[in-house]
C-alpha cells in the first residue's frame, strides 16, 4: 500500500500537462459564478484521482468541510458529485480538494445534468437483462426438447416458451422493431428490418408449429438472437456514452463568462447576455470574449490560437480585437463590436460546418457489410419460401423454412463483430489517454499513410523557453531575474523559470509598463526588460526580449518548448513508414528551426486557415490520406477536411469539437501506437465478418434444404457469436 | 414425470428472483462506477465500523 498513500504527493507534481490545467485562470471565474449558484448539488472535476486513496482523501476531506451532507467520488468519470447546504460554493470545495493535493475544477450542472444518469444506457442494460433472463430458461426447455421429449411433455414445453418468450421479445426488442420501422417509413433497408422480420417470422411460425403440436419451435433462437444482438447494441452504446461524457466535461471547463462595466460598476455576466457596445474589462491572463476595439488600457496579445504566431502582438487603444485572443500584460477595456455568433471565433468555428467534413465521406465497414447483406438475406429467404411452396405446396413447411433461414442468416456475430471490437480498442486507447469521438474513426485512423501536424501548441508547448541564457553576464542575471519576476508576461516567467538559481538584484521602484515591459532602478540607474522598440534596439525575426542593464542592451530570445513526447512521436511516424508535414501560421524562422529539429523535411510557414486545409485537400487528391493534428482555432477547417483528425485537451473547443479523436494528456507520444491498434483493430472487424461469413456458408444450405433443426440454428448462432466476443478481445 | 410439476415452477421462480435482484441493481446505480469500485474495496475506511 505504499504508493498508494504516496500518490496524491505525485499527482500534484505530474499533471502539469493535464486538460485542465490549461484552462486554470478560468478556474476562478468559475468559481466566483458558482457563488451565486443556488443549491445544493455541486459537481466537481477530479482530473488527477487514480486509486483508492485518492477516492478516500478527497471524499473524507469534502465531507469534514463545514455544510457538506454528502460527497461521493466517481473514478470512472473521475468527478465528484457533493451535496451540501445552499451556502457552500463550489469555490470553497475546490479550495478545499486542493488543500489535500489534488487539482479540482467546478463543472457547470447544466452541461453535467444531461450526463449524470445515462437513462438510454440504462434501459438498454434492462432489456439485455430480461432477454437473458427468457432465453436461459427457454433454452433449458428447448434442451429437454431436443434430447427427447414427445407429445404432450413437448407440447408443454412450448406452451410454456411461447408464454415466457412474447412478453419477453415484446420488450426486449423494442429498439430493433422501431428502428426497423424508422427505416421503412424513408423506404430504406437497414440491418434491423432483417432482424425484425427474423424474430417475427421466427415467432409467428413457431406459435403455428405449437398449436398443431408441432416439433420444431424456435423461441430459444427468437431469445438469443434478441440477446446477442441486445449485448452489441449495449456494447456500442457504452463506448459512445464514455466518450460523450467527457467530451462534455471538456466543454464544461471553458466559462462562458465576462466582466462588463455598467454604469462604472464592474458586473459579472454571462458572455450571452451582453450587447454590441458594451465596455468589457479583460484582466491579464483573460481571453477576449467578443469581438471588440480597445477603448482603454495598454497591452499584449497572444493570438496563437487563431493564427499560429507565437509573437505576441502589441495592443493600444482604437485597435480592433478578435474574441479568443488572450491578454498579457495589462488590463483592457473593450468596446464590444460584435458578440456570441457573429464573433470572428464563431464564425471560423462555422466554416468548419461548411467545409466537407471526411467523415461523411466515409462508409463504415459494418454500413458496407449491412448494404450486402440486408437485401440479401431477404432475396434468399423469399427464394427458399418461394421453392418449398411450389415445389411441396405445403405453406406451413415454406415458411418454416423461410423462418429458419432468416433465423441462421440473422446478424448476431454481425452485430457483434464491429462493438465489441471498437469497445475493446477504444478502451485501450482510453486507456492511454486518448477519447475516441466519432465511431468510425477508428477504421479511419487504421487507413492513414500522411500526418500533418501544426506548430503551435501541438508539436510545441505554446511555451516560451530562453535560448541563449550563456549571453548574460553574472550580475546581469540577478537584474533580469528580478525585473522578469516582476510581470506575469509569458517571455518574462520563462526567463524567470530559466534563472530560478540566481539571486534577484536588489532593485527599487519596480513597475510594469503594459504593453512594453518592466523597468526599476538598481543603485539609482534605470534597468528595463522589455520590447526592443521601447529599449531603443532593432527588432528580428524570431521572439525576443530585450534587457537594459548600466552595461548596455542584451537580446534574450526564445523558443517555443516542444510538447513532451513530440519528438518521439514524429520519429516513430517516420520509422513506421508515414510521410509527415508540418504546416504552421508561424514565422518562416521558427517553423524551420522545428522541423529540422524534429526531422521533418516536408514544412510550410506562414500558411493561413484556408491554405492549411487546401493544403489537406490536395495531399488528399493526390491519393493520400490524412492524420490532421491541431489544436488552434486557424486549423479547424484542415481539421474537419482530412480523413481523420487529433487534437489536444488543451485546444478551443471549435477545434476539438471538429476533431475525431482528443488527446487527453499533454503528451503526444501516444498518436504512434494509436495508428497502431486502430489498423489492429480495423483486421479484427475484417477477421469477424470472415468468421460470421464462414458459419453462414456452412449453415445457409442446410437451412434452405430444409435440415436445420433448432438445435443445428441455435448452435451456429452461439458459437458465431461467442467466437466474435472472443476474437475481439484479443486486442485488449 | 410428476415432478416436473414441481420443477418447472421452482427454475422459473428461481430465474426470477435472479432478473429481480439484477434489476434491483440497476435500478441502485451499482453500475454507474465500475472503476470506483474496483478500487474501494482496498480502502479501509469502513474497516472498523459500516458506513452510518
Amino acid at each position: 500500500m505504499a504508493d498508494l498513500s504516496v500518490s496524491p504527493t505525485v499527482e500534484r507534481g505530474g499533471f502539469a500537462a493535464c486538460p485542465a490545467c490549461a484552462v486554470t485562470p478560468a478556474a476562478e471565474e468559475l468559481a466566483a459564478r458558482a457563488a451565486q449558484l443556488e443549491g445544493a448539488s455541486l459537481s466537481l472535476s477530479l482530473p488527477g484521482i487514480h486509486c483508492a486513496a485518492c477516492i478516500d482523501t478527497v471524499e473524507r476531506a469534502l465531507v469534514a468541510a463545514p455544510g457538506v451532507r454528502e460527497a461521493r467520488v466517481n473514478l470512472t468519470l473521475k468527478r465528484a458529485q457533493v451535496k451540501a447546504d445552499p451556502e457552500v460554493t463550489a469555490e470553497d470545495l475546490v479550495r478545499v480538494v486542493e488543500g489535500v493535493g489534488y487539482e479540482a475544477h467546478e463543472l457547470d450542472p447544466g452541461t453535467i445534468a444531461a450526463t449524470a444518469t445515462d437513462r438510454a444506457g440504462r434501459a438498454l442494460l434492462m432489456r439485455l437483462a430480461v432477454a437473458g433472463f427468457a432465453s436461459m430458461n427457454v433454452m433449458l426447455l428447448s434442451v429437454s426438447v431436443w434430447s427427447g421429449a414427445e407429445d404432450a411433455t413437448r407440447d408443454l414445453f412450448h406452451w410454456i416458451s411461447a408464454a415466457i418468450t412474447l412478453p419477453a421479445i415484446a420488450f426486449c426488442a423494442q429498439p430493433f422493431f422501431a428502428n426497423a420501422a424508422a427505416a421503412l417509413r424513408v423506404r430504406r433497408l437497414n440491418m434491423d428490418v432483417p432482424i425484425a422480420l427474423a424474430i417475427t417470422l421466427a415467432l409467428v411460425t413457431s406459435l403455428w408449429e405449437t398449436s398443431l403440436s408441432g416439433e420444431h419451435a424456435y423461441f430459444d433462437a427468437a431469445l438469443t438472437l434478441t440477446f446477442f444482438l441486445l449485448a452489441g447494441r449495449y456494447l456500442d452504446h457504452r463506448t459512445r456514452s464514455a466518450a460523450r461524457s467527457a467530451a462534455e466535461e471538456l466543454a464544461a471547463l471553458e466559462v462562458p463568462r465576462a466582466i462588463a462595466l455598467r454604469d462604472g460598476a464592474e458586473v459579472q455576466l454571462p458572455i450571452a447576455e451582453l450587447r454590441i457596445g458594451d465596455l468589457v474589462l479583460v484582466r491579464p491572463g483573460g481571453r477576449m470574449p467578443v469581438d471588440g476595439e480597445i477603448a482603454e488600457g495598454t497591452s499584449e496579445l497572444d493570438r496563437s490560437l487563431l493564427t499560429g504566431e507565437t509573437r505576441p502582438v502589441p495592443a493600444r487603444p482604437g485597435q480592433a480585437v478578435s474574441a479568443g485572443e488572450v491578454n498579457l500584460t495589462g488590463p483592457l477595456t473593450l468596446r464590444a463590436t460584435a458578440i456570441g455568433r457573429d464573433t470572428s471565433l464563431a464564425r471560423m468555428a462555422d466554416l468548419v460546418a461548411i467545409a466537407e467534413s471526411g467523415r461523411s465521406r466515409y462508409t463504415s465497414l459494418a454500413d458496407r457489410a449491412a448494404r450486402l447483406y440486408a437485401p440479401g438475406v431477404h432475396i434468399l429467404s423469399a427464394l427458399s419460401f418461394l421453392g418449398w411452396y411450389l415445389w411441396s405446396g405445403d405453406l406451413r413447411v415454406a415458411l418454416n423454412i423461410a423462418a429458419a433461414v432468416l433465423i441462421i442468416t440473422c446478424p448476431c456475430a454481425l452485430g457483434l463483430a464491429v462493438p465489441a471490437v471498437t469497445t475493446a480498442a477504444s478502451g485501450r486507447l482510453f486507456r492511454k489517454g486518448m477519447l475516441v469521438k466519432h465511431e468510425t474513426a477508428l477504421e479511419r485512423l487504421s487507413e492513414v499513410d500522411t500526418v500533418v501536424f501544426d506548430k503551435t501548441g501541438t508539436l510545441t508547448s505554446g511555451k516560451p523557453r530562453v535560448v541563449n541564457l550563456d549571453v548574460l553576464a553574472p550580475e546581469a542575471r540577478g537584474i533580469a531575474l528580478a525585473l522578469a519576476a516582476g510581470s506575469s508576461h509569458p517571455l518574462s516567467q520563462a526567463l524567470a523559470a530559466a534563472l530560478a538559481e540566481e539571486t534577484p538584484a536588489p532593485l527599487t521602484d519596480l513597475r510594469e509598463v503594459p504593453g512594453y515591459g518592466t523597468e526599476a532602478f538598481l543603485a539609482g540607474q534605470r534597468v528595463r526588460l522589455g520590447r526592443a522598440e521601447w529599449l531603443g534596439a532593432s527588432s528580428g525575426q524570431e521572439t525576443a526580449t530585450w534587457l537594459q542593464t548600466p552595461a548596455g542592451l542584451t537580446e534574450i530570445r526564445f523558443a517555443d518548448s516542444l510538447r513532451p513526447g513530440a519528438q518521439e512521436a514524429v520519429s516513430q511516424l517516420l520509422a513506421q513508414g508515414k510521410k509527415v508535414a508540418l504546416i504552421s501560421g508561424d514565422t518562416e524562422g521558427a517553423v524551420a528551426a522545428l522541423a529540422a529539429r524534429l526531422g521533418i523535411t516536408d514544412w510550410q510557414a506562414g500558411a493561413l486557415p484556408g491554405e492549411k486545409a487546401a493544403r489537406v485537400a490536395a495531399l488528399q487528391d493526390g491519393g493520400a490520406k490524412v492524420l490532421m493534428v491541431g489544436d488552434g482555432l486557424n486549423d479547424t477547417a484542415a481539421l474537419t477536411t482530412a480523413h481523420v483528425s487529433i487534437s489536444p485537451a488543451s485546444a478551443l473547443d471549435a477545434a476539438r469539437v471538429a476533431s475525431d479523436i482528443v488527446l487527453l494528456g499533454g503528451e503526444l507520444s501516444p498518436i504512434p501506437g494509436a495508428l497502431e491498434t486502430a489498423s489492429r483493430a480495423t483486421r479484427r472487424i475484417r477477421e469477424n465478418f470472415r468468421i460470421a461469413t464462414f458459419y453462414n456458408v456452412i449453415a445457409v444450405p442446410l437451412a434452405v434444404a430444409g435440415l436445420c433443426s433448432p438445435l443445428i440454428a441455435a448452435l451456429a448462432m452461439s458459437t458465431s457469436s461467442i467466437t466474435v466476443s472472443l476474437n475481439a478481445l484479443r486486442l485488449r | 414425470m410428476d415432478i416436473l410439476v414441481w420443477l418447472i415452477p421452482i427454475s422459473l421462480f428461481l430465474g426470477g428472483l435472479g432478473l429481480v435482484a439484477f434489476i434491483w441493481t440497476v435500478r441502485s446505480d451499482q453500475y454507474e462506477d465500475p472503476d470506483g469500485s474496483s478500487q474501494r474495496i482496498l480502502s479501509d475506511q469502513w474497516d472498523d465500523h459500516p458506513k452510518p
